[in-house]
């Protein structure tokens, strides 16, 4: 009788890495639709091209390190650090930029510490940061939203010939972001400052507002799916709209913005339901991932208010990712039948 | 309705369950063989009170607990005794164990049986040692005896009586049966346990909200009662005892205790209907409800089946097919373990056979990495971090994996189910558990060897001071003898040149040895003694030469007529004088080499010494072999005389004693034998 011996449990549940890479992938979906109308084709140039590499980048890591392609392929998780990546670039980004992005993100910031699972940093923002330090005319180079211009975005054609050629090539309106324009103010009340930039739309800036409230339901559909845990991405957007009212100052020449700005510009839905619950690289426990994401939020506006980039998502991520493991060791959580959490005993610290 | 509270984590699997409520409960029937293992229970095996051959009758004791914590295992139909020997057993490592094997004779022949009519005019005492006789342990899967389960401290103050009808686990309807058809039991069987662990306020019975049929049928059972029917919510796993205790009463058993320490008792419901049979009719345990179940059995119900039947006996009467199944489980798939083969028993533990295709359960994919997505500890019922374990059980941290509870894991698999890497969680965790006792207790066994260690180390050292310092008394008594003078030299100082001799090694023959040293020491203490005769007959010849060269000189200057030689004529003077001196030296001592023999303590060693050695080279053998036995008789005599003071004390060393008697008595024997054979 050839039974098989394995131990319990022998059911096992629906949920398989793939699946969650896949959910990821699908949520960013109404996100990348927003982006493209906003801003013209280069976003699926971009995504396209990004996963082409990243592909390639993990299929050569593989082969070096004589894995079976196929089972560490089909984990989708290189197309999902390339399909974030190509989100956060200039759309139209030429194929260059986007290959040392994607390239270093796969190459050094994930396979070089082991592969998936074992990076301690997000392997999209490292990528996106060494670009917007080694390149920071191509990466702030960011087309103008639809509605800001007289004429059309980016065709697919446009976008392509941007990819292979780079901006020159393209006829292509660029405009500061409201971010930039945020900053850079300090004689206008926000209000005045508003109404003498049509880019500011009706709350955080024109195609920013609805990019960002697409990619607020690609996360709430992945909280339904469980894919994870409301704790950081809500805990970072709490406190970045309690930093936010903090500093509004009743929307003076000097304030920072309000908390509806913040939220709903530049990359904070992005980052709060795709960047900052990227699970290998955050805290494990749910009260850490709580102190994780909160300290993400004040991070991301203190760079943003006072810092020289005019959005923070990436540093204040990689900072916090610095600081996971610290975290997860004072928050673990009370076991049952445990008066108080029974922390590093017999740990010798 | 009773306010439930909701325990962490937990999952939601497929149920699975109605492939196999569907059906009433059936008879299994009497099997060919009964394989009845003398250990079904958590604690010591029983031991065997039958004999190979022997008839016995259904309810007969086989084998009787051993101690407190152990039960006795009872025949479940009558027939005889064929053998009682090792026979693959239900565990999950597939081991043996010791076996008693009955061949049913189909006349199931009971015992004479008596019950006990009212429970509450009989003394506890007598209820629980009627619960234990009748080989009862914990139905639902640990199979801790009840009896001791039931014997609480009376420090613990038990407030709530659980009984756990929550049958989490999917694919298992046993208990869901049993609640429907015999519901009238259970309560009844509350009703003991009630009594006996009085003064329990609330009787609760636990049944989580998917068996709505065994709800209704305990509510109807229970009307007036008193006793609780709780529903809850379904979910995994509720039915661990401390998950249902916080499920019911919002209470957490502490962690290394128990929960009668929060004033609860839990027992199952398997468990409370063979409590009831045993009190009101005296019956043994010696049946239980199983669930066969999976689709390569064409058909999935409930048993109740003859404890010792073999698993394939029940498979048989399923329409179990063996190509379609790819793995038999006994137990429910979250928790059960895989058979080898299914020969093994149905034991008291027993409450579902597993007979899955490959479709329903397919053979693990490969594990993925870990990406700490904390599906895991969203799962875990106790608020562990699986992930982290994880982390620290490859790295075998086995420190981390203490400070981070992994000895509060119940094992239960939720973890490992809702793995999105398919990494077999319990599995990593079972094995560090198995590692983190295993180096406990070689903690222990080496922290004892180093105390040996050390104690040895320090009584080697206190006694080689010890004897030192008595050495050192020694020398300086005998010093002072020798330095006295007064002529006497004593034993002591002649063992101290003996064992000098022997430490230091220089020669065999101990006598020889005492000569040497005694010379040495001679020449030492002679410092104020003329010199040695070599020394002084070299003093001779020296100035024989002198004279011989001074006297030549002196001619020599004669002959030249020199100023010098009346300087030299005084030299040879001298020189003269000098030789005659040195002469006179010589021949004194070789005259008088020594004086005062007596009075010289090393000489009188030497001598003794001599003298002795002397003897024992001119004692014949027979002699010899008188001594031997003359100090052999000394010896036993007082051997003798040890072994009756220790006999009459009661001594632990007398048997030794004994035996040295013996041995000398040979000893003695021998010595004799030779003399006689000489003679």
């Amino acid at each position: 009788m050839a039974l098989l011996k394995i131990t319990s449990p022998h059911a096992h549940g629906p949920m398989s890495t793939a699946r969650v890479m896949q959910l990821v992938m699908l949520a960013t979906v109404p996100g990348v639709i927003t982006l493209s109308y906003f801003f013209g084709l280069g976003v699926i140039s971009n995504i396209i091209f990004a996963c082409i590499v990243a592909l390639l980048a993990e299929s050569l890591v593989l082969i070096l390190r004589k894995k079976p392609l196929q089972f560490y392929l089909g984990d989708c998780s290189a197309l999902v650090t390339a399909i974030l990546l190509g989100i956060a670039m200039p759309p139209g980004s030429p194929w260059w930029l986007i290959m040392v992005g994607v390239g270093f993100a796969i190459l050094i910031a994930k396979h070089i510490y082991g592969g998936m699972g074992y990076n301690p940093f997000n392997p999209a923002m490292v990528g996106y940061v060494v670009l917007l330090i080694s390149y920071p005319l191509e990466m702030t180079h960011w087309a103008a939203p639809l509605g800001s211009f007289e004429g059309s975005t980016p065709g697919l054609i446009d976008a392509f010939s941007a990819l292979l050629f780079g901006h020159e090539s393209v006829d292509a309106v660029t405009m500061a972001t409201p971010l930039d324009l945020l900053k850079q103010n300090n004689s206008l009340l926000i209000d005045d400052l508003w109404l003498q930039n049509p880019q500011f739309g009706r709350w955080a800036g024109l195609g920013w507002e609805w990019a960002n409230l697409a990619f607020l339901a690609g996360g709430l559909f992945l909280l339904s799916q469980r894919v994870f845990t409301w704790h950081a991405p809500i805990s970072m957007l709490i406190s970045l709209t309690i930093m936010s009212l903090f500093f509004y100052d009743n929307g003076s020449s000097a304030s920072g913005g309000s908390p509806l700005f913040h939220l709903l510009s530049g990359a904070t839905m992005f980052g709060a339901f795709f960047i900052v619950t990227d699970p290998v690289t955050s805290a494990v426990s749910n009260k850490g991932r709580i102190i994780y994401g909160a300290s993400i939020g004040v991070l991301l506006y203190l760079i943003r208010s006072w810092g020289n980039y005019p959005d923070a998502i990436a540093f204040s991520v990689l900072l916090m990712n610095f600081a996971a493991p610290l975290l997860d060791y004072y928050t673990q959580p009370r076991t049952y039948g445990h008066q108080k959490k029974a922390r590093n005993e017999g740990d010798g610290k | 309705m009773r306010k439930v509270w909701d325990i962490h984590g937990g999952i939601h699997p497929q149920q699975n369950k109605s492939q196999s409520n569907q059906h009433a409960i059936v008879s299994a029937g009497i099997p060919d063989q009964l394989i009845f293992p003398l250990s079904q229970h958590i604690g010591a095996p029983a031991a065997p009170i039958v004999e190979v051959g022997q008839r016995v009758l259904k309810g007969q004791t086989l084998a009787a607990a051993k101690g407190f914590v152990s039960v006795p295992v009872h025949a479940s139909t009558s027939g005889e005794v064929i053998a009682i020997e090792q026979r693959v057993i239900p565990h999950p490592s597939g081991m043996t164990a010791p076996c008693i094997i009955v061949k049913p004779d189909g006349r199931d022949e009971w015992i004479t049986l008596s019950g006990i009519g009212d429970f509450t005019t009989v003394e506890k005492s007598v209820l629980l040692k009627r619960i234990g006789d009748s080989g009862i342990a914990g139905m639902g899967g640990a199979g801790f005896p009840s009896a001791v389960k039931l014997s609480t401290r009376d420090d613990h103050n038990i407030e709530t009586l659980i009984i756990n009808g929550t049958e989490c686990e999917p694919y298992i309807t046993a208990d869901d049966l049993l609640m429907r058809e015999r519901a009238d039991e259970i309560i009844e069987g509350s009703k003991i346990l009630r009594h006996l662990i009085n003064p329990a306020k609330e009787v609760l019975i636990g049944v989580e909200d998917n068996k709505p049929e065994a709800i209704a049928a305990l509510q109807q059972a229970a009307e007036g009662s008193g006793i609780d029917i709780v529903p809850f919510p379904t979910k995994y796993p509720s039915g661990g005892e401390k998950q249902l205790i916080e499920i019911l009463t919002g209470k957490e058993v502490p962690c290394g205790g128990l929960p009668a320490d929060v004033g609860i008792v839990c027992q199952n419901i398997g468990t409370t209907v063979a409590i009831y049979r045993a009190v009101k009719f005296g019956e043994p345990l010696i049946s239980r409800i199983t669930t066969v179940t999976g689709y390569a059995c064409k058909e999935q119900r409930n048993f109740e089946v003859l404890l010792g039947s073999p698993v394939s006996f029940l498979l048989d009467q399923c329409g179990f097919s063996q190509e379609d199944c790819t793995r038999l489980i006994m137990g429910g798939p979250m928790m059960g373990f895989t058979l080898e083969n299914s020969d093994v028993p149905v034991v008291k533990t027993t409450n579902c056979l597993l007979a899955p295709t490959r479709e329903e359960f397919p053979p693990p994919p490969p594990a993925q990495a870990c990406i700490r997505c904390g599906m895991c500890a969203e799962a875990c019922p106790v608020s562990l971090l699986p992930q982290q374990l994880y982390w620290f059980a490859r790295g075998k941290e086995y420190e981390k994996l203490e400070a981070h509870n992994l000895m509060d894991c119940i094992e239960c698999g939720a973890c490992s189910f809702s793995c999105p890497s398919n990494i077999p969680l319990v599995q990593y965790y079972r094995a560090s558990k198995a590692d983190i006792r295993q180096q406990k207790q070689d903690n222990i066994k080496s922290d004892q060897s180093k105390l040996r260690f050390e104690a040895r180390q320090q009584r080697l050292e206190r006694e080689a001071i010890e004897k030192e310092a008595k050495r050192k008394a020694r020398r300086e008594k005998a010093h002072a003898a020798s330095n006295d003078g007064s002529g006497k030299v004593d034993a002591v100082q002649a063992a101290i040149e003996r064992a000098r001799a022997k430490k230091e090694g220089q020669l065999s023959d101990p006598a020889q040895a005492a000569i040497e040293k005694a010379m040495a020491r001679r020449s030492g203490t002679e410092a104020t003694a003329p010199r040695d005769k070599a020394s002084l007959e070299q003093a001779v010849a020296s100035a024989e030469k002198r004279l011989a060269s001074a006297s030549e000189k002196l001619a020599s200057a004669e002959q030249e007529g020199a100023d010098t030689a009346a300087a030299f004529r005084v030299a040879v003077d001298k020189m003269t004088a000098k030789l005659e001196q040195a002469k006179t030296a010589l021949t004194g001592f070789v005259e008088a080499p020594v004086t005062n023999t007596d009075s010289d303590p090393a000489q009188a060693a030497i001598a003794r010494a001599m003298a002795n050695r002397q003897t024992q080279e001119n004692l014949s053998e027979g002699d010899k072999l008188e001594q031997t036995i003359a100090s052999l008789e000394k010896r036993l005599l007082k051997a003798r005389d040890k072994l009756t003071t220790a006999e009459a004390a009661g001594d632990d060393n007398a048997s030794i004693m004994a035996d040295a008697v013996t041995k000398l008595e040979g000893k003695l024997a021998d010595a004799n034998n030779q003399r006689a054979n000489k003679a």
